[in-house]
């Protein structure tokens, strides 16, 4: 158990121009806590806890367990325990000697390699398959087996390069459920890499989003849900994305198509007047109001029914652009395709405000 | 369930067996048709095969019973060519025990030659196209006559070998002119001829997934500890296959021999191979019967191996169907 510091660190891949393909991360992991670096692919991600794990290497920067610098150190020394996306189970070994490989080369007793297996093989409902072979067993199973080696190290920290990719959506949600109690219940320090943004959110008690090598933010979910750093972090976390939109800035307020939206003082001081601004509303902060007054006249082009609500894609007459505004509905009351509807903001507070040339998220 | 069961069947069989049979009649001929096509586009082969391979064959097996000089009739001698091979010719095992040791010294070697080279070629990234051209060429000129004369003359008395070992003090002479060691002279030739199984060693190094080297680095594997539990397990199969095919081909080797010693397996009969001395038998000696005799025992000698082998493939190749 230990906390992970990484120090500026950076890769870069030679070539021209060199790619930054991790860029001055800074980040530090808790003790025993469960962090999940998203981002779309590219990002950085996996390149990142790569250079946690000693498979990259460090060209800026470094990286810290514990109170040990193991910027330089093989993987070996690291004291970390890996989950590939692929499982990279040993073929040609059973499933107990799979997890107790690692223990074996640190020559640890026999009998002590048997009884952490079994102790790890009970934990994850494997006890009846110790003497399979991989080959033998479901995708679940072998995934099982993967966390199985990683936990019977008993390692200073889990590292767990998307580790559910390759399972079906079922299985999917329900191992998501068994990682995150699971890590709860040994308390050892995570690093999960993923690019699904709704494994992120479910899973970490902190999530870092990073794009194109740069930390974007690193929050709680809820936190980065509700107050996301920039618009890039706004887009990428929440499903369906937040509707995102450059807007002229008036003295009104941005304006939206017809709909002027005010603004605060804060933001709008100091700003020239033909200035734009980057709006940013959640699917769930419009709604469908009967009233033209004050609301946006949207032409539905698509309903998407989920049964509890409905997803409603539309766009405004005079729109010129190209994406559709999305609204999460009643799903009891859709409207229908080429149907005309009213759309109004729920709360002017849950609208997000970012710099249209950074994108950086502005002060409300 | 079990009481409804045949009522049903009943009901619905003479509804699903009429309109059955005219499309089943339907099936089969199309099914003859097609097996027709395939037999005819076989037989080309099936031809080569039939006149090329198994009438000689089985001609020489009736001859392996026979006394046969090339020149008059086969004469019927029963088992007398086996009963003399296996008790009244030294010359006989002295060449079995050649080419034994000759197999259990080129195929080893020659396979870690071969390994030793794909795992380098494996490894470097600029040229690989060019070095695995490179030590690919001997296995093409190998099988040449003329490189086993240049063989012969670098390991001659005063040959290259010779002079450059002199050189450093180390005089040998002539390395195929000693018993001792012409028979490793000829291994050398072969195991030089690594290419084949190489090439074979590295399209299989290329399929090993690199998760699976990173995972054994994470836990704690050295390079050594990664050859010996993810390099040799993974390639197992292409180990495998390597080695049934150059045992096989070991046992039959010729061409190098023959050359070497030029056709006699000297010196002192210390490179009198098996198929050398059956060449000298059957078209030196004019004894064909008993060549055609040497030739089944060969025969079923590398069938035994070659089953010894899939035998004990059991408990150590890995055939990995994903993941």
């Amino acid at each position: 158990m230990a906390q992970v510091a990484y120090n500026k660190a950076a890769r870069v891949f030679g070539g021209t121009p060199p790619v930054r393909a991790v860029d001055g991360l800074d980040l530090t992991v808790d003790d025993g806590e469960f962090l999940v670096l998203v981002g779309p692919s590219g990002s950085g991600k996996s390149t990142a806890l790569r250079m946690l794990a000693g498979l990259e290497e460090i060209d800026e920067g470094g990286v810290q367990i514990g109170d040990v610098d193991v910027t330089t150190m093989p993987p070996k020394s690291r004291d970390i325990a890996m989950v590939f996306q692929s499982y990279a189970l040993y073929p040609h070994m059973t499933v107990a000697e799979n997890m107790g490989f690692a223990l074996k080369l640190r020559r640890i007793h026999k009998q002590e390699v048997r009884r952490r297996v079994e102790e790890a093989a009970e934990l994850l409902d494997l006890t009846s398959y110790l003497d399979r072979k991989p080959k033998a067993l479901s995708g679940g199973q072998r995934q099982r087996v993967a966390m199985g080696r990683a936990i019977v190290r008993e390692p200073s920290v889990f590292l767990m390069d998307e580790p559910l990719s390759n399972l079906d959506a079922k299985l999917r949600v329900e191992t998501r459920a068994n990682i995150a109690s699971l890590q709860r219940r040994l308390g050892t320090t995570t690093i999960y890499v993923t690019h699904d943004q709704v494994e992120a959110m479910t899973m970490g008690h902190r999530v870092a989003v990073l794009a194109d090598g740069v930390l974007q933010q690193c929050e709680t979910p809820r936190e980065l849900y509700e107050r996301p750093a920039n618009a890039f972090v706004a887009g990428f976390i929440g499903s369906p994305a937040m509707n995102l939109r450059t807007v002229p800035l008036t003295p009104e307020g941005a304006e939206l198509d017809e709909v002027s939206i005010p603004v605060p003082r804060a933001v709008t001081s100091g700003r020239s007047d033909d200035s734009e601004i980057t709006i940013g509303i959640r699917p769930e902060s419009l709604h469908l109001v009967s009233s033209e007054e004050g609301s946006l006249p949207l032409q539905v082009e698509l309903v998407e029914e989920l049964g509890a609500d409905c997803l409603i894609h539309g766009r405004t007459l005079t729109s010129t652009n190209r994406d559709p505004l999305i609204i999460r509905g009643d799903g009891r009351t859709p409207p229908t395709p080429g149907e005309t509807v009213n759309v109004a903001v729920r709360d002017l507070e849950e609208i997000h405000l970012f710099d249209a040339g950074s994108g950086e998220r502005l002060a409300s | 369930m079990n009481v409804e069961a045949p009522d049903q069947r009943l009901s619905e069989k003479p509804r699903a067996e009429k309109p059955a049979e005219p499309a089943e009649a339907e099936g089969t001929r199309r099914k003859r048709k097609r097996e027709g096509a395939a037999w005819v586009f076989l037989s080309p082969w099936l031809l080569g095969a039939a006149v090329l391979t198994l009438t000689p064959m089985l001609v020489s097996l009736y001859l392996s019973f026979t006394e046969y000089d090339l020149f008059t009739a086969p004469e019927w001698v029963g088992l007398d060519n086996y009963v003399h091979m296996f008790t009244e010719d030294p010359r006989y095992w002295r060449s079995a025990v050649n080419t034994l040791v000759y197999v259990l010294v080129a195929v080893p070697l020659q396979l870690a030659a071969a390994l030793a080279a794909a795992l380098a070629l494996n490894s470097i990234g600029r040229g690989k196209g060019f070095y695995r051209s490179a030590f690919y060429a001997p296995s093409l000129l190998g099988a040449s006559m003329s490189i086993a004369l240049v063989w012969r003359a670098l390991f001659n008395d005063g040959g290259t070998v010779d002079d450059l070992l002199s050189s450093f003090g180390v005089n040998m002479g002539g390395w195929v002119n000693q018993p001792g060691w012409a028979l490793l002279v000829v291994a050398l030739l072969t195991i030089w001829q690594f290419g084949a199984p190489m090439v074979i060693f590295l399209a299989g190094l290329q399929q090993i997934p690199g998760e699976l080297y990173e995972a054994a680095e994470v836990d704690g594997a050295g390079r050594l500890r990664r050859f010996r539990s993810v390099t040799l397990p993974m390639l197992s199969p292409v180990l495998f296959f390597n080695l049934v095919l150059q045992t096989i081909q070991a046992f039959q080797v010729f061409t190098p021999a023959f050359t070497v010693s030029g056709g006699r397996g000297g010196p002192a009969d210390s490179t009198l191979f098996y198929t050398l001395y059956l060449y000298d038998r059957g078209f030196t000696a004019s004894h064909m019967g008993y060549a055609s005799a040497m030739a089944w025992v060969l025969l079923v000698v590398i069938g035994i191996v070659t089953a010894l082998l899939f035998r004990s493939s059991r408990s150590w190749v890995f055939y990995n169907d994903k993941g």
